[in-house]
C-alpha cells in the first residue's frame, strides 16, 4: 500500500478529492433535478471518504478507514431514505424539479 | 391485626365510594344503596370492636401509616389515633351514618342519580372518619376539608336548581373563611412547637406557656376557634347552615345536624389543653356560643320552612355546646353533641318523611293534621321534640341541663341567655309540631288524597333514633357519670362533679318549667287560637326583621359581597385591560419581527442550498483566518 502512495503522492489524492467535492457542490447548486442533486451530494460524500482513506494510509493509522466504513454504512441508509422521499415526492407532485417544491414556503 | 382493622375501618366507606363512582350506574338503584350502606355498617361494627377493646384495656391505640412530611426539625407522620374521644365520635358518626344511608335507599329511590348520592355520602363518611382518627392536626385538616367538599357536593346535589347551587357555593366559601383560620392556627402551633401531633402538643403547649409563649398560644387558639365557627356554624359564619338545607333531607340529617357540624366541637375538645391555657379565648368562645344560641333560636321562632326551623335549631344547639366548651366543660359539650346527634337526626329524618309524604312540600303553612296519616313519623318526632325541648327524662334534658348548670356556676348572665334560648327552643319546636301534625290539613285536596305513612326503610331508622333520643341521656346521668369517666384520659380529670344539692335540683326544675312554659305558649297560640303564620308580605314590624333573619345575609351582602364585587369589577374593567396591553405588546413585537423574518423562508430550495454553501465557505474562511 505504501508503495502506491509513494508512486502517486498524497497531494494528487487531495487534488482529486477537492475536484470531486467541487463537482458535487456545483452539481447541487446548478442542477434542478432532485435525483442529480442527490447524486452530487453522494459525490461530495465520497470525496471526503477518499480523503479519509488516503490520509489513513499516509499516517499508517487504521482509524480513518474504520471511520469510512461507518460513513458508508450511514450513507447507504441515507440513500434508501432519500430515494424513498423522492419517490413519494414524485407521486404527489408528478415532478422532481426542486423549484416546484415550494409548498412549505413561509 | 389492630392496624389492619383500623385501615379497613377507614377505607371501607372509600371502597363504597369507588364502587358507586365506577359501577353505580350499571347496577340497580337498590344494590348501589345497599353497597353504600354496608360499607358504612362495616366501619360501624369495627368501631364497636375498638370501643369494646378500649373499654377492656383502656389504652389508646396509635400508629403511623407512612412518613408524610419532613422539613428541617419538623417531621410529620400520616398517623391514626384511636383513643376515647375519636372512638366515641366514630361510633355515632358511623352508627347514625348507617341509619341515614339505610333511610336514603328509600328516600332517594326516585332520583336518577342515586348512585352519585351514595358515592358522595360514602366519601363524606370516609373524610369524617379521617377527620376524627387523625393523630395530628394536618391529617385532621384533610378530613376537615374533605367533609367541606362533600357538604358542597351534596347541598348542590339537585344542581338543576340555581338556588341550590348558590347555597352550595355559599357553604363552601364561608367554610373556606373558617378553614383559613384553622390553617393559620395550625401554622402558629407548628412554628412555635415544631410538632402538631396531638400527643406531643399537650406537653409542648404547657412548656411553651411556661416560657412566656402565651401570646402565640392565644393567637393559635383564636385562629382554631375561627375554624370551628366556620364548620360548626357559629356567629359570624353561621349563615351558610340554614341555606344548606337545599340539599336532600338525609344530607341535612347526617352532615348538617349530626356529624360534620360537630367537627368544630371535636377539634376544640381535642385541643382542650390549649384552650385551657387561654382563658381570654375561652371567654370569647362562651360568649359567641351563648349569643349564637340566642340569635338562632330567635330566628327559628318565625321560620315557616320545616327544615329551616330545624336548621336554626341546630345552630342554636351548637351554640349551647360552644358555651359549654368556653366554660371548660368539654365533657358536657361532648355529651350534648351525642344526644343532639340522636334527636336532631331523628327530627330531620322525620321532616324528610313528612316532605316525602307531601311530595316535596316544605312550608309548614301548607301542612297540618298529619298525625293520623303518619303515626310513626309523628310519634318519633314527638319524642325527639320532647328531647330537644329538654323534657324529663328524655336525652336532651340531661345534656342541656348540664350545660345550664355549668353556666349557672360559672357566669349567671350566660346562664340567663342560655335559658332564654332553651325556652325559645321548646316554643319553636312545638310550634313546628303543632303546625305540622295537629289540627286540619291545609294543603291541596290532591295532596290530602295521597297522604301516607312512609315505607319501613324510612320508619325503622326513625324508630331507632327515637329510642336513642329517649334513653341516650343514660350515658351521663348525674348519678352515674359514665361519659365523664370515659373521657378522663383525654380531659385529664378536668371535669368537676356537680354534686346533686338543692341548687342543682332547683336548676333542673327551672329548666323544666322553662321548657313547659315554651310548650304552653306554643299550645295556646297554635292550638287554642288556631294561629297559622301569615303569608310573607303580611308580616310587619319587628317580626318581619326576625322573619328575615335579622337581615344578616343582607348585611353581609352590603359589607362584604358588594365591595368584593366592586373590586373584582375594577380589576376586570380597568386593571386587566391595562395589564393585557403590556403583555400583548410583547406579542405584537414578536409578530412584527417574525412576519419580516418569514420572507426568508420562500421555499426555493436552490436558494437554500446556495446560502448553505456560502455559509460553509464563510465558516471555513473564518477558521483559516482565525488560525
Amino acid at each position: 500500500m505504501g508503495n502506491i502512495l509513494n508512486e502517486i503522492g498524497i497531494e494528487n489524492y487531495i487534488f482529486l478529492s477537492v475536484l470531486l467535492f467541487c463537482i458535487g457542490v456545483f452539481g447541487v447548486l446548478y442542477r434542478r433535478n432532485a435525483i442529480i442533486v442527490f447524486m452530487s451530494i453522494e459525490i461530495m460524500l465520497n470525496a471526503v471518504n477518499l480523503l479519509f482513506v488516503a490520509f489513513s494510509t499516509y499516517h499508517q493509522d487504521a482509524e480513518g478507514q474504520v471511520f469510512v466504513f461507518f460513513s458508508m454504512a450511514v450513507a447507504a441508509a441515507e440513500v434508501a431514505v432519500g430515494l424513498a422521499i423522492l419517490v413519494s415526492v414524485f407521486r404527489n407532485l408528478g415532478s422532481i424539479d426542486i423549484d416546484n417544491l415550494k409548498n412549505l414556503k413561509g | 391485626m389492630e392496624m389492619n382493622l383500623a385501615i379497613i375501618l377507614l377505607l371501607s366507606p372509600f371502597v363504597g365510594f369507588l364502587f358507586n363512582v365506577f359501577f353505580g350506574k350499571k347496577v340497580s338503584k337498590g344494590f348501589s344503596g345497599t353497597i353504600g350502606t354496608l360499607t358504612v355498617v362495616v366501619s360501624f361494627l369495627l368501631s364497636v370492636c375498638f370501643f369494646a377493646q378500649l373499654n377492656q384495656n383502656g389504652k389508646a391505640f396509635e400508629f403511623s401509616l407512612f412518613d408524610w412530611i419532613q422539613v428541617g426539625n419538623f417531621k410529620l407522620n400520616f398517623g391514626i389515633l384511636l383513643d376515647q374521644l375519636s372512638i366515641l365520635w366514630l361510633l355515632f358518626v358511623t352508627g347514625i351514618g348507617s341509619l341515614i344511608h339505610l333511610y336514603s335507599i328509600s328516600y332517594m329511590h326516585d332520583d336518577e342519580n342515586i348512585h352519585k348520592f351514595f358515592a358522595y355520602l360514602n366519601l363524606f363518611v370516609f373524610f369524617m372518619i379521617t377527620l376524627v382518627v387523625g393523630s395530628n392536626l394536618l391529617v385532621m385538616f384533610i378530613g376537615w376539608e374533605g367533609v367541606g367538599l362533600c357538604s358542597y357536593l351534596l347541598i348542590g346535589f339537585w344542581y338543576k336548581n340555581q338556588d341550590y347551587n348558590d347555597a352550595a357555593k355559599k357553604a363552601f366559601i364561608m367554610n373556606r373563611v373558617g378553614d383559613l383560620g384553622l390553617l393559620i392556627g395550625i401554622f402558629i402551633l407548628a412554628i412555635n412547637l415544631d410538632t402538631i401531633n396531638f400527643t406531643d402538643l399537650n406537653a409542648g403547649v404547657v412548656a411553651l406557656n411556661k416560657t412566656g409563649g402565651n401570646q402565640a398560644l392565644q393567637w393559635a387558639a383564636l385562629c382554631l376557634f375561627i375554624g370551628a365557627t366556620g364548620k360548626s356554624a357559629q356567629i359570624p359564619l353561621y349563615t351558610w347552615l340554614p341555606d344548606a338545607m337545599a340539599g336532600p333531607t338525609p344530607v341535612s340529617a347526617l352532615i348538617h345536624a349530626a356529624t360534620m357540624v360537630t367537627a368544630g366541637i371535636f377539634m376544640v375538645t381535642r385541643m382542650n389543653f390549649l384552650f385551657d391555657l387561654t382563658p381570654n379565648v375561652q371567654n370569647i368562645i362562651a360568649i359567641v356560643g351563648a349569643v349564637t344560641s340566642l340569635v338562632a333560636a330567635a330566628i327559628g321562632l318565625l321560620q315557616n320552612d320545616i327544615k329551616k326551623v330545624l336548621a336554626y335549631s341546630t345552630v342554636s344547639q351548637l351554640g349551647l355546646m360552644f358555651l359549654a366548651l368556653g366554660l371548660g366543660a368539654y365533657n358536657v359539650a361532648v355529651f350534648h353533641v351525642i344526644t343532639h346527634a340522636f334527636f336532631k337526626a331523628c327530627l330531620f329524618l322525620g321532616s324528610g318523611s313528612v316532605i316525602h309524604g307531601l311530595h316535596g312540600e316544605q312550608d309548614m303553612r301548607k301542612m297540618g293534621g298529619l298525625r293520623k296519616a303518619m303515626p310513626i313519623t309523628f310519634w318519633t318526632m314527638m319524642i325527639s321534640t320532647l328531647a330537644i325541648a329538654g323534657i324529663f327524662p328524655f336525652a336532651g334534658f340531661w345534656s342541656k341541663d348540664e350545660i345550664l348548670m355549668t353556666a349557672f356556676h360559672e357566669n349567671k348572665t350566660l346562664w340567663i341567655v342560655a335559658s332564654i334560648a332553651s325556652i325559645m327552643t321548646a316554643f319553636y319546636m312545638f310550634r313546628l309540631m303543632y303546625l305540622t301534625f295537629f289540627r286540619e290539613f291545609r294543603g291541596t285536596e290532591e295532596q290530602k288524597h295521597h297522604l301516607h305513612e312512609s315505607p319501613s326503610l324510612i320508619t325503622i331508622p326513625l324508630v331507632i333514633l327515637a329510642v336513642l333520643a329517649t334513653i341516650g341521656g343514660a350515658i351521663n346521668l348525674p348519678g352515674s357519670t359514665w361519659l365523664n369517666h370515659y373521657l378522663e384520659p383525654i380531659l385529664a380529670g378536668k371535669h368537676e362533679e356537680h354534686h346533686l344539692g338543692s341548687t342543682e335540683y332547683m336548676l333542673m326544675g327551672i329548666a323544666l318549667v322553662g321548657a313547659i312554659i315554651g310548650i304552653v305558649l306554643a299550645y295556646s297560640k297554635y292550638i287554642k287560637q288556631a294561629f297559622v303564620p301569615k303569608t310573607d308580605n303580611e308580616i310587619v314590624g319587628f317580626s318581619k326583621t326576625v322573619y328575615n333573619k335579622f337581615y344578616v345575609d343582607e348585611l353581609y351582602t352590603v359589607t362584604i359581597v358588594k365591595p368584593i364585587n366592586a373590586l373584582s369589577n375594577f380589576f376586570r374593567t380597568t386593571l386587566e385591560p391595562a395589564l393585557s396591553k403590556v403583555v400583548f405588546s410583547f406579542g405584537s413585537v414578536a409578530y412584527g419581527l417574525s412576519s419580516q423574518g418569514r420572507k426568508l423562508q420562500n421555499g426555493n430550495i436552490g436558494l437554500y442550498l446556495f446560502v448553505f454553501v456560502i455559509g460553509i465557505c464563510a465558516i471555513i474562511t473564518y477558521l483559516f483566518i482565525a488560525q
